[in-house]
């Protein structure tokens, strides 16, 4: 029975029978497409709507791309090119503005023979961020991170290097009186840290700073703010900005979870105000009331002025990213810190903020980012910055008068690219930090 | 540099309080540099070119100060100022002069609390509008739009005037004259009115100039000169008295090739007073006594810095008409050097 | 063994007010109070110290003046007698209005962006998505230059609408019948008019036409009656359990009403002509409101489009899944589960997007739309010379209008809050 089948047993196969080709629609190419892009009626006519609307994008901008000159001396002769290769009223980009002046676009008017002191300062830059980044760098290299400031100060601005030493040493002195005094008073200690440098800079730097410069002359071109412009105004203000609103935006930012009602309410009211007012009106503030509120004959250039409002504006949203890194980390942190008996501020600097701190990375990038598209705002009171400013005064020039577009192309581009990369790797370090904490 | 931004960072903080300072030649010769405030972009008048090196016929004037202070034109810091901020920036000290397309008006005399040291510019404001439009004067402008900047006199000049006609018209707002350029060639305003020279060196640089005229109507009076903070009467006399030397030296004939030579001494005595030769006038202001030689020789007489920057051989293709000297029928008349 | 509490020490002794943790705070927050009051005093007496070098004086009797310099826009009657404190208001409207029209539009693109988005359709999610990115990362300022120029170099002058007297036929002609006129300086639409007028009453702030204010009362009484109505269908279906079709009578609720006042009143469109050098007749809406408006809505919908997005991941897979299993349709699912859960989740940020966008609006500096900056704060500002005073007032009215949005998503985020029983 079991030996050879019986005739009326029904038939078994003995074996597989080799794996079919799924169907045409159900594979590959065919499949994907029916999938994501005919699924439904619905889907079909979403999909055609698509590709007119990227019909109609190629089909004027691809031609106009394509007509690019790069190699011209002027707007008409890009015109008379355009015409001669693509016929008569062909349309076509006039690249040869931006080759002509990128170094504009870039630098505005500092002195091209040290263009390479802005670069110089923007690589270290990123020296100087890597170890705050990739936690598995030597932590000797913060060190640097902390001098960064003052270096690039000096490679931007130039002149002698004794003013930026002082402020280095200022902060030195500052920390070193804090060590010597903490073990006697915390609160000692503080006031000192405070008062030390203040005073060294108020009364000692002058004196040093002259003795120095006469003794060793160590000093490179010195080159004035009017001079910035382009996108080095752009990273200047954004970055700086950012930078000197750290430290104000912590504090602010701790003074609003503060149990104490008068400091609580005098953070709320100074988030709140900055926040309730345009940037273009503390711009003009900058550029207009500054120098009313400050003791009369006070002058200094609007570069310096603009960054103050722009810290004030940054350091506002950043005291609001900050407060939601504190609120998002778990109560026991905290708890864990009083029940350890630090008193507030070791309990702050050595548990709360670092972590704190920590999770707002990505919030911070953010605020840059858009601190870095609001600087396009500085040409309203008058300085170079790259999308208005900049081109308007290749527009001056005879050679590129009606040179609209392409200005817009290459400034969106560059905005583009940097802004997207940003928020990229905010995107991509929130997911690493989220990890950390699960 | 690098001192006063860091010292400029102590001020903001709050630690050093500036000392004013009435005296604008003192704070001038500490800073070893003039700052002039400058239109951000006014071709022939003041431009930046591809360096960041400014020219133009304000700019000319800022180095004739600079010079006759320093004795070198090239001490200048050109600070470009927007219709919105020109005043501020004076008041406040961050320019020492402003050259800047300025109308010399009663209420920014007083009420603003500036002082005109002279016209460097005969001005009106004028129209532009299409040849192919048919408009042949400013009276058929019933209706139109018309390209205006913010912030100027011309805004209230155009007011008056529509009304004054009985006429309506709808103003589009532009913030500068790039701006304002692309709207009127765009056609997307019937008329430009701005000053006649600034619409003369507008139309000088269109591709077409000759397919846009500039109508006869002159609808105000715009006197341009530079403006110095109120209350400093030594600085006030340095700017009034470098431009006076630069007209009164287009009348006897002084230029920038032959200054050197008069310089030496010539038969005529006022041309003698003028170059410090004799009379001492210099140090009367605080100046030294051949601040006048160095003045001219940084760009020439003021017929000169004219026919180089706006003049008839120039794009722009100014002519004098007003701004010719009183012994040619213009209202150029400098006041006597004695 | 017993815990014994620290007894406080007889009597008070200075060194308290530091150490101990009951005056601590005290001391604090009284040292604060007087730097913050110093700083303030420093900033004043530096003001006033200011103001007497440069010989100027501070207060608001400018607002009095006549203000000489005529606003395209305007949305109350204004002319060149009227006041800077007319001339600020009607800033102050125009800001308003395009923040109002500005958060409606950037709100739909951002709805429709962000949940196409999601959609299943590679082409539409990928287009999407570029959108979104291209417009958050370049600077709202660009978006708003393009937008003008855009409309100024491609739009036709209004002179291309002319009928060449030769040819009989115009380069250009009207759009939607005639009606509407795409210029490079407005688009000219249609403007209402009633030819049997209520009549007009004049106030100070500004003329109110009694026809609209009847449409628009009639219209609420409209919407109350259709309340009750639907109201009722309700009751019904809830006692019988059998609905009275309700949709053509809801609809006759609605509109016949104000339809017929409509007629009543001999409603129009009054279309927009050539004259001269312009269209009049209708309504002229500058190129620079477009150009703001466009600029505006498009950047901050981008941002929109993923606060809609992120709020819509929010909700848990599994509420669709069980309203799935429920056997609700997929546009039922949006609308009765994963909307109401996700708008708690997207009106917070949405309104603060609300607020930048009108924040945004002072960029009407680049197009020349005369907001509150571009009056208050530009014309009246150099023409008077008074900046301390235009500057702070503006800031003032800013601010207030910030308040007056944040103190609104206050409200709404204790009405949604989830209430936890």
């Amino acid at each position: 029975m079991i030996g050879k089948p019986s005739p009326t047993a029904p038939f078994v196969r003995k074996h597989m029978l080799p794996a079919e080709v799924p169907p045409a629609r159900a594979s590959g190419a065919p499949k994907w497409l029916r999938e994501n892009l005919f699924s439904s009626w619905a889907n079909t006519a979403l999909t055609l709507f698509g590709l007119f609307i990227l019909y109609l994008l190629v089909s004027h901008f691809a031609p106009w791309f394509l007509h690019g000159v790069w190699q011209a001396d002027s707007l008409a002769q890009c015109r008379q090119i355009i015409a001669e290769r693509w016929g008569e009223g062909a349309s076509g980009a006039c690249w040869a503005v931006i080759r002509a002046r990128w170094t504009q676009f870039l630098f505005g008017f500092y002195p091209s023979q040290l263009y390479w002191r802005p670069v110089l300062a923007f690589v270290l830059m990123f020296v100087a961020i890597a170890p705050v980044l990739f936690t598995q760098l030597p932590r000797k290299m913060l060190w640097f991170t902390l001098a960064y400031p003052l270096v690039a100060i000096w490679l931007l601005w130039g002149g002698s290097i004794w003013p930026v030493a002082m402020i280095a040493v200022g902060f030195a002195l500052g920390a070193l009186a804090y060590r010597l005094l903490a073990l006697r008073s915390s609160l000692l200690a503080s006031l000192a840290a405070i008062a030390v440098p203040l005073l060294f800079w108020s009364f000692l730097t002058g004196p040093i700073d002259s003795v120095l410069t006469s003794v060793v002359p160590l000093a490179i071109q010195p080159v004035p703010s009017r001079e910035f412009g382009g996108f080095l105004l752009a990273i200047v203000l954004g970055l700086g900005g950012i930078a000197m609103s750290l430290p104000l935006g912590i504090v602010l930012a701790l003074g609003r979870q503060s149990d104490m009602f008068l400091i609580k309410t005098f953070s709320v009211m100074f988030i709140e105000f900055i926040r309730g007012v345009p940037l273009i009106a503390l711009l003009f503030v900058a550029s207009l009331l500054l120098n009313y509120f400050l003791p009369p004959g006070t002058n200094f250039d609007i570069i310096l002025r603009v960054m103050i409002l722009v810290t004030l504006f940054s350091a506002a949203y950043i005291a609001e990213v900050i407060r939601g890194g504190l609120a998002a980390l778990p109560r026991g942190q905290y708890e864990a810190a009083d029940a350890l008996g630090l008193d507030y501020w070791k309990a702050q600097r050595l548990i709360i903020l670092p972590q704190a701190l920590k999770i707002s990375i990505p919030g911070i990038v953010s605020t840059f980012i858009g601190m870095f598209k609001d600087t396009t705002l500085v040409t309203f009171v008058g300085l170079f910055e790259p999308l208005k400013s900049i081109p308007d005064t290749i527009r001056a020039d005879f050679a590129w008068k009606g040179v609209y577009w392409e200005p817009f192309v290459f400034v969106g581009a560059i905005f583009f690219l940097f802004n997207f990369g940003m928020s990229r790797y905010s995107m991509y370090l929130e997911r690493k930090l989220k990890r950390d904490y699960r | 540099m690098k001192k006063t931004v860091f010292f400029g960072a102590l001020a903001a903080a709050g630690l050093t309080a500036g000392i004013a300072s009435a005296a604008t030649l003192d704070d001038v010769k500490a800073r070893g540099v003039l700052n002039c405030g400058v239109n951000t972009g006014l071709v022939g008048f003041a431009a930046p070119d591809a360096n960041g090196n400014w020219s133009g016929f304000d700019v000319a004037l800022c180095k004739a100060v600079a010079a006759a202070v320093f004795g070198d034109p090239s001490k200048v810091k050109y600070v470009p100022t927007t219709g919105q901020t020109r005043f501020t920036a004076l008041a406040s000290g961050e320019v020492d002069v402003l050259v800047r397309n300025t109308t010399w008006t009663f209420s920014r005399d007083t009420d603003l609390k500036m002082d005109f040291a002279g016209v460097n510019y005969y001005d009106g404001q004028g129209f532009m509008v299409h040849k192919d439009s048919g408009i042949t004067s400013a009276k058929e402008l019933d209706g139109a739009s018309v390209c205006i900047q913010t912030g100027t006199t011309t805004e209230l000049n155009l007011a008056d005037y529509f009304k004054a006609n009985g006429m309506s018209y709808q103003p589009i707002a532009i913030d500068s004259n790039a701006e304002g350029e692309q709207q009127y060639i765009a056609g997307a305003c019937d008329a430009y009115t701005t000053d006649a020279s600034g619409l003369a060196a507008t139309r000088a640089a269109f591709a077409d100039p000759d397919n846009h005229i500039i109508l006869p109507e002159i609808i105000s009076k715009e006197p341009l000169g530079p403006a110095v903070r109120h209350g400093d009467s030594q600085w006030l006399d340095i700017v009034k008295w470098t431009l006076y030397a630069l007209i009164a030296a287009e009348e006897y004939g002084v230029t920038s090739a032959n200054v050197e030579e008069l310089a030496k001494g010539t038969e005529n005595p006022e041309v003698n007073r003028l170059l410090g030769v004799e009379g001492g006038l210099g140090a009367m202001t605080g100046l030294p006594n051949d601040w006048a030689v160095h003045a001219i020789k940084a760009g020439g007489n003021y017929g000169e810095i004219f026919a180089a920057t706006i003049g008839e051989s120039t794009p722009i293709g100014l002519a004098r008409g007003l701004n010719a000297q009183w012994t040619q029928g213009g209202l150029l008349y400098a006041m006597p050097f004695r | 063994m017993t815990s014994v509490p620290d007894t406080p020490e007889p009597g008070f002794r200075l060194s308290q007010l530091i150490y101990d943790t009951r005056y601590r705070s005290l001391t604090i927050q009284v040292v604060v109070l007087f730097l913050v009051m110093a700083g303030a005093a420093w900033l004043v007496d530096n003001t006033i110290r200011n103001l007497n070098v440069l010989g100027k004086d501070f207060n608001f009797g400018f607002l009095g003046n006549r203000s000489g310099y005529d606003i395209a826009q305007h949305l109350i009657p204004y002319s060149n007698d009227s006041t800077h404190a007319r001339a600020m208001l009607v800033g102050l409207l125009n800001t308003l209005w395009i923040s109002f029209v500005g958060c409606i539009t950037a709100t739909v693109i951002g709805v429709f962006v962000g949940v196409m988005r999601l959609s299943p359709n590679w082409l539409v999610s990928r287009l999407m998505t570029a959108y979104v990115e291209v417009f958050r990362n370049i600077p709202l300022l660009l978006w708003i230059l393009v937008a003008i120029a855009l409309l100024t170099e491609v739009m036709p002058a209004p002179n291309a609408y002319r009928i060449n007297p030769t040819t009989g036929e115009a380069q250009t002609s009207m759009i939607l019948f005639d009606s509407v006129a795409l210029t490079n300086r407005y688009t000219a639409i249609p403007s209402m008019e009633f030819l049997r007028s209520l009549g007009v009453v004049n106030t100070p702030f500004a003329p109110i036409s009694l026809d609209v204010v009847a449409v628009l009362v009639l219209f609420a009484v409209s919407i109350w009656a259709n309340r009750r109505f639907v109201g009722w269908a309700n009751a019904v279906q809830a006692a019988t359990g059998v609905r009275p079709t309700t949709w053509w009578k809801s609809l006759l609720i609605l509109f016949a009403p104000v339809i017929v006042l409509l007629i009543a009143l001999g409603f129009r469109l009054h279309e927009p002509t050539l004259q001269g050098f312009n269209f009049t007749g209708g309504t002229n809406v500058s190129n620079a409101f477009v150009a703001l408006w466009a600029g505006l809505s498009l950047y901050t919908g981008a941002f929109i489009a993923e606060i809609v997005r992120a709020g819509i991941l929010a909700v848990s897979k599994g509420q669709t899944e069980a309203a799935a299993a429920l056997g609700m349709r997929s546009g039922r699912i949006m609308r009765l589960v994963i909307l109401p859960q996700a708008l708690r989740v997207i009106v917070p940020p949405l309104i603060s997007q609300f607020l930048n966008l009108t924040k945004n609006s002072s960029l009407a500096i680049a197009v020349g739309y005369m907001d509150l900056r571009g009056t208050l704060g530009g014309i009246t500002l150099n023409q008077t010379g008074r900046e301390l005073e235009c500057i702070l007032l503006m800031m003032l009215i800013y601010l207030s209008i910030s308040l007056v949005i944040s103190g609104a998503m206050n409200l709404f985020n204790r009405k949604v809050r989830l209430k936890e029983r």
